[in-house]
């Protein structure tokens, strides 16, 4: 169903969310999109020639750019506000948090290229911290899909919410993951994609498919782990979380990094409800020069690295 | 169909327009004192421009706060709420008595204004630049529907310095929203300071034509002048418009008037019977 580019079997989900808002936006004239300078990187140059009246480039400018979505929701329109996750969330967190959650108004926000896509580029580029900043910040819906089909799922569920939603979209090439053909992705309800019972790993976004085979791996060494897809950051799944404490021990898995992110949400249930062994895999500090494939390897988020972080785990687990 | 809000009167406004601003200087002084707390001389200095605004200019329908057709107000200077509320409820958008509570423990009337708690509030303001963006994206959305509201939008010169302000000019420049106006409440002072002394505006007015702006000087004061220029119709302006009204901080209450330490400054109640006496002088 998705028009995402395959490349080997892996996509690109920013031209998920390409198809899905030119979908919409035939159907819903008020669907509009802010830019800053980012049309190309956002995929978005298919929906400005369709609609360049309905494409507000500001130039880079980040403050404005999130004040313009505000004043556009005042209008009455439904305004996808897309750029560099890294620039879109640091330089312009107070409009944000003033003009956007504060006063709760009917804008997606979407960060494109989020976590560690742009490599070599640094730590300016990263963006490891959005997931931090933006989870407590109240009304404001936090969606991070995993694959081509939850990303077009999640841009349709945002335009569908009465109020802020911010995106998380990957560049780094993903598999689409294979689901129920009833599958249907519901904003804050975590995903079960597959059971077991010795140890749970909890990820979203890019790191989904790899904590599948993950737990692959662990089958393999005789240890059955469950992996659940938190890809809606806030509001929290709760239940899910506890369910995942159930098992008895938890690894959590992020493009981001390990402070505050999922893995601090995740934390934040089970130390105040469940406590139990756990660990929170993700980027420790700024992070080196590197591809993003050197880079997640080097910091452990593989299939083999968060396989091994759980069989650890399970030592600590309670007799 | 849009309709002229305030009252018939308005055949000449300027009668109501002088009424309204000494009845919102008074609420506000009374709002400030009651609280011990708030921002009184920018209180003071931008009241005869949200006169001009809500009793000659603006068109809404305090029953109708979300009316497609209305006229957006933006008050980016967050920090007067003594006036703007006080303002607020003249037009009706809540009753007199809630301005009772300002900044009360859980009232509706905070600080800073809150959309999600007042009708008439379109965004929620306080920290400074945040106001110019808000109202650019407003402007535009009413350019792409072709509807024929204006957007005016009320900073502070120090919020001035604020650099979000200049994008946000950029854009509407370059845009040519001529929807658009922005007031610049220009009392010459900030918080700790003369603003000329902490980092200067000046030349502002050239600053925002060559930011591809109309600009007119005012006296901030002079709601003659003020309305006259707000009022006129866009007609063959193809250019958003800068109004810098120069305006006194504190203006109404002697003793507070050019004083920087009235920013925020709280008068004990000898200086509040004062500057009551005086505002209804």
């Amino acid at each position: 169903m998705s028009l995402a580019t395959e490349t080997a079997g892996l996509f690109d989900c920013r031209d998920s969310f390409a198809h899905a808002i030119e979908a919409l936006a035939e159907g819903d004239p008020r669907i509009v999109v802010v830019v800053n300078d980012s049309l190309g990187s956002s995929k978005l140059t298919g929906f400005n020639k369709r609609w360049p009246e309905r494409t507000v480039n500001v130039g880079i400018a980040e403050q404005n750019m999130v004040g313009v979505g505000a004043g556009l929701a005042n209008g009455g329109k439904i305004p996808f506000v897309s750029a560099a996750a890294c620039f879109l969330t640091a330089r312009a967190m107070e409009q944000i948090k003033a003009d956007i959650a504060y006063s709760n108004v009917n804008v997606k926000l979407v960060g494109q290229s989020s976590g560690i896509a742009y490599g070599e580029l640094g730590p300016t580029h990263h963006s490891i911290e959005d997931m931090a900043w933006l989870r407590l910040l109240p009304n404001l819906t936090v969606i991070v899909p995993s694959d081509p089909w939850e990303t077009e799922a999640a841009v349709r569920a945002a335009a569908e919410i009465e109020g802020p939603v911010f995106l998380r979209i990957s560049r780094h090439p993903v598999p689409a993951l294979t689901r129920p053909s009833d599958a249907r992705f519901t904003p804050g309800e975590a995903e079960r994609l597959r059971e077991g019972d010795d140890v749970a790993i909890i990820s979203n976004g890019t790191m989904v498919a790899r904590a599948l085979a993950a737990a692959e791996l662990l089958a393999a060494r005789g240890v059955s782990a469950r992996v659940v897809n938190m890809s809606t950051l806030a509001p929290l799944d709760h239940d899910a979380i506890l369910d995942a404490a159930r098992t008895g021990a938890v690894v959590t898995v992020e493009e981001g990094s390990v402070r505050g992110g999922l893995g601090g949400a995740v934390a934040e249930v089970l130390a105040t409800s469940h406590p139990c062994p756990m660990r929170i895999l993700g980027f420790p500090a700024f992070l080196p020069t590197g591809s993003v494939d050197f880079l997640l390897e080097h910091f452990g988020l593989t299939a083999a690295g968060i396989a091994n972080a759980a069989e650890e785990l399970l030592t600590r687990k309670a007799a | 169909m849009p309709q002229l809000s305030a009252d018939p009167r308005l055949n000449d406004p300027l009668p109501l327009i002088r009424e309204k601003a000494r009845a919102i200087r008074i609420a506000a002084l009374k709002m400030v004192f009651a609280a011990q707390l708030g921002h009184p001389g920018g209180d003071m200095s931008v009241a005869d421009i949200l006169a001009t605004l809500y009793f000659g200019v603006l068109r809404y329908d305090p029953k109708q706060p979300g009316a497609a057709w209305r006229d957006r107000f933006v008050m980016s200077k967050g920090h007067c709420t003594g006036a703007f509320y006080a303002t607020l409820a003249e037009a009706g958008f809540f009753d007199r008595a809630l301005l009772e509570t300002y900044m009360g423990p859980l009232s509706r009337l905070n600080g800073h204004p809150n959309r999600n708690y007042l009708p008439g509030v379109e965004t929620n303001t306080g920290p400074l630049g945040h106001g110019m963006p808000v109202a650019v994206g407003m402007a535009i959305a009413g350019r792409m529907d072709k509807a024929d509201y204006r957007v005016f939008v009320v900073t502070g010169d120090g919020e001035q310095q604020e650099g979000s302000n200049w994008e946000a000019g950029m854009a509407a420049g370059h845009r040519k929203l001529s929807n658009l106006t922005l007031i610049i409440d220009r009392n010459g002072l900030q918080q700790g300071a003369r603003v000329d002394d902490t980092n200067t505006l000046e030349p502002l007015a050239d600053k925002w034509r060559a930011f591809g702006w109309a600009v007119e000087q005012v006296d901030g004061h002079d709601v003659a002048q003020l309305y006259d220029i707000l009022a006129a119709p866009v007609g063959t302006r193809e250019k958003p418009l800068c109004v810098i009204a120069r305006t006194t901080k504190g203006r109404g209450i002697s003793f507070m008037e050019d004083e920087v330490k009235w920013h925020h400054g709280i008068p004990n109640r000898a200086q509040y019977e004062q500057a009551l006496k005086e505002l209804q002088a």
